[in-house]
C-alpha cells in the first residue's frame, strides 16, 4: 500500500481549514467595530506584563463574556476559534483516515488531538 | 517578575489611544504579513520585533498575538495547498506528534523563562533566519532516493502535480525518519517558545533529512503550522498572555499583508526583496539581543 487515495480528504480538509479562517476573521472584525466603537478613545496601556483578567484565560469565561457582548470576550472568542480550527482538521483527520480504514493513523490523529487539548484544556 | 523587566519610563512618553495604538499595529502587521509571505520567511519574525522594539509591548504579550497570527496565516493558505495535492498529510500528521510535544514544552518553558532570555533566544533565531539558506537557493531535493520499508508500511510516500512531466505527477519517497520527526521537535520547541513558526526549520527537517522534493516541503511544513501553533497557544490563553487589543490588530494585519503578499508574489522581483529582508531582519536579531542583554525588554 505505497500510496492510498486521500484526494477527497484533502479537499474537505482544505475546505474546513480555509472557511474556519473566514468565519475567524468575520467574528474578529465584528469584535474589532465594537471595541473601536467603545473604547477607541481610551488610553492604550502596554506596558509591562500583568497578565489578562482570568475571564478572558478560560474556554467557558470566553464564551460567557462573548454572549455578554463584551467587546474583548469578543475578540477573544475569535482568537479561541482560531486556535480551534487546526483542532478541528485533527479530529477531521480521525474520521477520514477511519473511513479509509487506515487505522495506524487514526491513532496518529488521536495522539495529536490528545496533545493539542492538553494545551486547551490543561492546566499549562 | 513581570515588572522589573519592563522599563516603564520607556513608554509614558507615547500617549496613544487604543484607535490609534490599532490601526498603527493593524498597518504594521499589514507590512509583515506581506513581507513574510513575499519572502517566504513568515510573519511571526517580524510581528515580534515590531511589538517589542516599536510599541514596547511585553514579549508575552507579543508571543501571544503572534501566536494566533500564524496559526490564521498557515490555516489560509495550508487550505488552498492541501486542496491543489502538494502537502503530504500522513507526514504532516505523524511529525506533527513531534511538534506539538515540542510546543507543549517550549511553553512550558518560556513562561518559566524571563522575558529577557526570551529576546536573547529569539534575537538569536533572528540572527538564524537572516543567515540561513533560502530554500530557493539550496535545491537539494535531487534524484528520488529509494523506498524503505517504514516509509511504504505507513504510506509516506507520495506525488505531487507536475504539468511538465509525464503523468502530470511526480512520485518521492520518504527517507529518515526518525532524524525528521528529531528536527521536528526542536521545530515545535522553538515555535512553542517564541511564538513564530518556525517554518525554516520545518522546511529543513522535510527537505534535507527526508529528501522531500521542495514544494513538498514548503506546503507541508506550512500545514504543520497551525497545529503546532496552536498546541502551546491553548498554554498561553491560560496563562493569559493573549491580550484582546493585540490580538486583534496583529490577526487582521497580518491575514491582510499574507493574502496581499500572495497575490503580488507572481509580479513581484522576490529575490532582492528577500535580500532586503534578510538585512532588516538581522538588524532586528542584533537589536532583540542588545535590549535583552541591556534588560529592556
Amino acid at each position: 500500500m505505497a500510496e492510498i487515495k486521500t484526494d477527497a480528504l484533502e479537499i474537505t480538509m482544505g475546505k474546513l481549514l480555509r472557511v474556519g479562517v473566514i468565519v475567524c476573521c468575520g467574528i474578529m472584525t465584528a469584535g474589532a467595530i465594537l471595541f473601536l466603537w467603545r473604547h477607541g478613545g481610551e488610553a492604550a496601556l502596554h506596558t509591562g506584563f500583568t497578565g489578562e483578567p482570568a475571564m478572558l484565560r478560560s474556554v467557558t469565561g470566553v464564551v460567557r463574556l462573548a454572549l455578554d457582548g463584551s467587546a474583548a470576550g469578543i475578540i477573544q472568542l475569535a482568537a479561541l476559534a482560531m486556535i480551534a480550527t487546526p483542532v478541528a482538521r485533527v479530529a477531521f483527520s480521525v474520521l477520514g483516515f477511519a473511513r479509509l480504514k487506515d487505522w495506524r493513523f487514526v491513532g496518529v490523529s488521536l495522539v495529536v488531538l490528545a496533545l493539542l487539548g492538553a494545551g486547551l484544556f490543561g492546566r499549562g | 517578575m513581570a515588572g522589573s523587566l519592563a522599563d516603564p519610563k520607556r513608554h509614558t512618553d507615547i500617549r496613544m489611544n487604543n484607535a490609534l495604538f490599532s490601526v498603527l499595529l493593524f498597518a504594521g502587521s499589514l507590512l509583515a504579513g506581506l513581507l513574510g509571505a513575499l519572502t517566504g520567511l513568515g510573519g511571526g519574525v517580524v510581528i515580534i520585533p515590531l511589538l517589542t522594539i516599536v510599541f514596547g509591548v511585553d514579549i508575552r504579550y507579543a508571543i501571544g498575538a503572534s501566536l494566533i497570527a500564524v496559526i490564521a496565516c498557515s490555516s489560509g493558505s495550508a487550505g488552498a495547498y492541501v486542496r491543489d495535492g502538494f502537502s503530504n498529510i500522513r507526514i504532516g500528521l505523524l511529525l506533527e506528534i513531534a511538534t506539538c510535544l515540542g510546543a507543549l514544552g517550549g511553553a512550558a518553558l518560556a513562561t518559566r523563562m524571563p522575558a529577557a532570555g526570551l529576546a536573547i533566544l529569539f534575537g538569536c533565531v533572528l540572527l538564524f533566519s537572516a543567515l540561513a539558506p533560502s530554500q530557493k537557493e539550496t535545491g537539494t531535493s535531487a534524484a528520488p532516493c529509494k523506498p524503505n520499508s517504514f516509509g511504504a508500511r505507513w504510506g509516506l510516500n507520495g506525488t505531487y502535480p507536475e504539468p511538465n512531466a509525464t503523468q502530470g505527477c511526480i512520485r518521492y519517497n520518504v527517507q529518515r525518519v526518525p532524524l525528521g520527526f528529531g528536527i521536528m521537535g526542536v521545530a515545535g520547541l522553538l515555535s512553542g517558545m517564541l511564538g513564530i513558526g518556525s517554518g525554516a526549520v520545518k522546511v529543513m527537517a522535510l527537505d534535507l533529512a527526508m529528501g522531500l522534493p521542495f514544494k513538498v516541503s514548503t506546503t507541508t511544513s506550512n500545514f504543520m503550522i497551525g497545529v503546532t501553533a496552536a498546541a502551546s497557544a491553548g498554554v498561553y490563553l491560560h496563562r493569559g498572555y493573549i491580550d484582546p487589543a493585540l490580538v486583534m490588530p496583529v490577526m487582521l494585519g497580518t491575514v491582510a499583508g499574507s493574502l496581499g503578499g500572495a497575490r503580488l508574489l507572481i509580479k513581484a522581483n522576490s529575490d532582492s526583496l528577500r535580500k532586503l529582508f534578510r538585512v532588516v531582519i538581522f538588524a532586528l536579531g542584533v537589536e532583540m539581543i542588545y535590549s535583552g542583554i541591556r534588560g529592556r525588554i
